[in-house]
């Protein structure tokens, strides 16, 4: 693992009722990478990012972002350094703001800067997301893809140094979910942030992902480079990645 | 029996206690947020001004039917000079806060609880958390600030409303002397009654908007079901909490005035 990690993850454990979800997780994400985290349905992978960013409390545990603690046991703390994006799965829009004041939102309440400054930034990265055209638009008229680029400029419009994905391509054809994921990678690169996302689409998320997390059970079970994942999969894991259709796919996009 | 009956008082005081809390943070975090103005405009604009028709048409029915009823009481003893006093004094005193409050907590308070629980089910909740807008202060603060304003001054417009509903059919339907029954009015109204009148009217905006927003807000944890009918659960259970509260408030508020 990356000696240079951005977030490091000690032992957290997150309870609900008798279900123990997340049973001491350890892991280290590097800086200005991308790192996936798969898994089945139900092991706990969006609990994880909703204790990352502040949203759940854990039982125990300590989170450290970029050298400063921002959870430890179920004390969390806002990093008043680090700036911190969330995608949410369903994009979480307000549906009676426009898309530009959507996007507007976190500068309007939280930054020192005029409204002609945020007005300028707006345009500027809703431009880059190809959305100028819809900026007057509400959420409801925008179509799926869309909105997960609304959601996607309401994210960076901070300029971010770490973006949490929650299954970004949820709900999205197969077309789009390629679009969604090449926009990520586009714009990591170009903004240069520190992606953590967690998604069900393998071997998909595989092409943008640096490293690879595999949840299951409670607790972090492989973690690696994306290019180990098939040379370097346990028999548990080439399981899970066989019924996601993993071989399959490969074959496929060999052939 | 006896377990059961202290059960409920206990949850009935730690829900009260929650919502009092709720509603302190709110309006304390809202005096840490930006655009303040902006946002206490936009809240009594949807609280004040989207309320007043209906306030105004139920003040206008109650004050008719208040006339046609009183007077046919009063005349039964030759007293109907007295209706004036009569329709003033208990649209003042007791309906006009009380229908006021119930005309907004159907129209508003219902609308506040549905789109908290959306908000809430929707994720934009936690969504304001992670862009470091404090939600409470954000969503809440600006609605029940809006309402500690709006809730007096509608019930001000249905009690005025509610006069002139009473002279319309008191004076102008059956011949009581229009000049005796604003003489009347003006009379028998006092500062006491008026001042009566706008506690309860604050008493029941704060109380009452507080139990609606804080239903919404908490609709994930309070709610029996996930989803649309937590929603409609959290709207419902928000109107009938609040309506039981303005009549235990009214009486209790009656009973330390008079």
């Amino acid at each position: 693992m990356n000696d240079q990690s951005f977030l490091k993850i000690n032992g957290l454990k997150k309870h609900f009722g008798d279900k123990r979800v997340l049973d001491g997780i350890d892991l280290r994400v590097a800086r200005s990478a991308v790192t996936t985290i798969i898994g089945k349905s139900g092991t706990g992978k969006s609990v994880l990012l909703k204790c990352i960013a502040g949203l759940l409390a854990p039982d125990t545990g300590e989170i450290e972002l970029d050298g400063h603690k921002i959870v430890s046991g179920s004390q969390s703390k806002k990093s008043k350094t680090v700036r911190f994006s969330y995608m949410f799965q369903n994009n979480a829009l307000f549906d009676s703001m426009t898309a530009a004041e959507n996007v507007a939102l976190p500068l309007l309440e939280s930054s020192n800067q005029s409204k002609s400054e945020i007005q300028t930034r707006v345009m500027e990265i809703l431009e880059q997301l190809e959305l100028a055209d819809s900026a007057q638009r509400y959420p409801g008229e925008l179509s799926g893809g869309m909105k997960k680029r609304v959601a996607l400029a309401r994210a960076l419009i901070t300029n971010p140094q770490i973006v949490l994905f929650d299954e970004p391509t949820t709900g999205l054809d197969p077309e789009r979910k390629f679009g969604v994921f090449e926009m990520i990678a586009d714009y990591r690169e170009r903004f240069d942030f520190t992606a953590l996302l967690v998604s069900h689409d393998i071997p998909e998320v595989f092409e943008i992902s640096d490293y690879v997390a595999w949840l299951d059970q409670g607790t972090i079970k492989f973690f690696g480079k994306s290019s180990e994942v098939t040379t370097d999969a346990d028999s548990e894991l080439a399981e899970f990645l066989d019924k996601a259709n993993f071989k399959y796919e490969k074959k496929i996009r060999t052939n | 029996m006896i377990r059961a009956t202290g059960h409920l008082a206990l949850m009935i005081i730690h829900e009260l206690g929650e919502i009092s809390v709720f509603g302190g943070s709110a309006l304390s975090r809202f005096l840490m947020q930006r655009h303040r103005l902006a946002k206490l405009v936009s809240a009594i604009h949807e609280i004040g001004v989207r309320c007043f028709a209906i306030v105004a048409i139920v003040g206008l029915f109650t004050g008719l039917v208040m006339g046609l009823q009183l007077y046919y009481t009063l005349v039964k003893f030759g007293a109907e000079s007295a209706l004036g006093t009569a329709v003033a004094l208990s649209l003042i005193r007791e309906l006009g806060p009380v229908l006021t409050a119930l005309m907004i907590v159907g129209q508003a308070g219902s609308a506040l609880a549905s789109e908290l629980g959306i908000q809430r089910n929707d994720e934009q909740i936690d969504a304001l958390q992670t862009m470091s807008i404090d939600p409470l202060g954000y969503l809440v603060g600006p609605r029940l600030l809006a309402a500690l304003i709006c809730f007096p001054m509608l019930t001000a417009v249905f009690d005025l409303i509610g006069i002139f509903g009473g002279y319309v059919t008191g004076c102008l339907l059956l011949n009581v002397d229009s000049g005796i029954y604003w003489n009347r009015v003006f009379e028998s109204v006092g500062w006491f009654d008026v001042q009566g009148g706008l506690i309860k009217s604050f008493v029941f905006g704060l109380v009452t908007i507080m139990i609606c927003a804080y239903r919404g807000f908490n609709t994930h944890r309070k709610a029996s079901f996930p989803g649309v009918r937590g929603v409609s659960e959290s709207a419902t259970r928000a109107v009938v909490w609040s309506s039981v509260m303005v009549l235990a408030l009214d009486y209790l508020i009656t009973s330390f005035l008079l």
